[in-house]
């Protein structure tokens, strides 16, 4: 029995829409969980009711509402509230395709660094072009903080305008790796079980309650990591923005 | 991902490299260029499409419920505390009414109570008067009758006197020095 835990991450094309260049345009499994994420979403944003006493389904779409929004005004304030759904779309794509990617069999959309690094030069493009049309020249005092002495202001702003243009690589790859690594371990652990009960029979089937255990464990975690992630992309998106809206702060 | 790499999907791993065209045989499969162009390409196709769909439609929907709530939470409330106000106000004019009206009351009592009182002062005064009236005109009753008695007595006595004397002596007494006489007894 031979683990394979990389084999959940293979993009499968599922038939091919088109050529551009040399490319070939597939519509994939990534593809399919993409448009499995934007029709949950509408349904639950879409198919819950107006009622003035909300039932379950509108009460998930209400709090998912005044979670993001809550979010962007803490973070950077009710200005920030004109990025609500730029924020709200992202939050809730990473969010219910990582939580459907936990499901087994599923294929998770995050997995893929071109699909995070994607997302997180739209959220930085996002910030350079909406900070610099609202503030102009304004928009780089971002780089130089507040109360620096002079003489280590040159070595200060090198660090900031290096960690700005960093920014999307942490953005992307946090998100990436946790999704990867998760997944992984979780392949790793699981495949244990099999391979102790079909290498060494009764025993290890009993051993294998340990191996099981951990995978029991490890698959809550990534439930919660599910969540978190998509959170965390969301909320160092609306610090980002936070630049945009307010520089120098 | 927890899932099984058993069954018909293991020998698909091995034949993908062939099959899919470009996928590299045992290469990791985020970083396979190959399929990058696919999923940029879907990732915006979905991606806009959910940004649409959430800033024209879901957002507007869940935010006008939520505003709806937040305006039938507030009119509510607005509406209560008028009806509040409307039946404090209420009451203070019922408290205001019925002091008014117990302090009527009390004056059409006092004022009953005084007419009452000052009939009956004038009743007994008039009785009182009436009653002094007649026991003046008693007393002088009285007083005439007993003057009239008394003269009557004068004769009575002068008479009798004229009678005695005339038994006495047989002389028929001169009657203007008999009635001298029974005036000067009745003074003694």
């Amino acid at each position: 029995m031979k683990i394979d835990p990389i084999h959940q991450f293979n993009i499968e094309p599922l038939f091919t829409l088109g050529h551009i260049g040399n490319h070939t345009i597939a519509f994939t499994n990534s593809s399919l969980y993409m448009l499995v994420a934007v029709a949950i979403i509408s349904i639950l944003m879409l198919a819950s009711g107006t009622q003035l006493v909300p039932g379950r389904l509108q009460s998930v779409a209400e709090i998912s509402y005044e979670f993001v929004a809550s979010t962007i005004r803490s973070t950077a304030g009710s200005e920030g509230m004109k990025f609500f759904p730029l924020v709200f779309s992202i939050f809730m794509f990473l969010c219910v395709s990582n939580l459907v990617g936990v499901i087994p069999y599923t294929f998770t959309i995050a997995s893929h660094l071109i699909v995070t690094v994607a997302l997180a030069l739209l959220v930085f493009f996002t910030v350079l072009i909406y900070g610099v049309a609202k503030n102009g020249l304004k928009f780089f005092k971002i780089f130089i903080p507040h109360g620096v002495p002079g003489y280590i202001l040159p070595l200060v702003m090198f660090i900031e305008i290096l960690s700005f243009f960093l920014r999307p690589v942490s953005h992307s790859v946090r998100l990436f790796a946790n999704m990867l690594a998760g997944h992984i371990a979780l392949k790793v652990f699981a495949g244990f079980v099999a391979m102790l009960g079909f290498s060494l029979g009764a025993i290890g089937w009993v051993g294998g309650v340990l191996p099981l255990a951990l995978t029991i464990s490890l698959y809550a975690l990534e439930i919660l990591v599910a969540f978190l992630q998509a959170y965390v992309f969301a909320i160092l998106t609306c610090i980002y923005l936070n630049d945009a809206i307010h520089p120098g702060h | 991902m927890a899932e099984s790499h058993g069954g018909a999907k293991a020998p698909a791993t091995d034949a993908h490299s062939e099959a899919d065209g470009g996928h590299h045989a045992g290469a990791f499969p985020p970083f396979e260029s190959s399929t990058f162009a696919s999923q940029l390409v879907s990732l915006a196709i979905f991606f806009v499409l959910l940004y649409v769909i959430v800033s024209k439609l879901a957002l507007p929907k869940v935010g006008g419920a939520i505003e709806a709530r937040q305006n039938k939470i507030e009119g509510d409330l607005a509406e209560a505390q008028k009806l509040k106000d409307q039946s404090e106000a209420a009451l203070k004019a019922y408290e205001g009414e019925l002091a008014s009206a117990r302090s009527r009351a009390q004056a059409i009592g006092n004022e009953s109570r005084d007419k009452a009182n000052a009939q009956a002062e004038a009743e007994r005064k008039s009785l009182e008067e009436q009653l002094a009236a007649k026991l003046a005109e008693a007393e002088k009753t009285i007083a005439s009758t007993r003057a009239t008695a008394m003269s009557n007595v004068r004769g009575i006595a002068a008479d009798a006197a004229g009678t005695i004397v005339q038994q006495l002596t047989g002389v028929v007494p001169d009657t203007a020095s008999v009635n001298a006489a029974v005036d000067a007894s009745l003074k003694g």
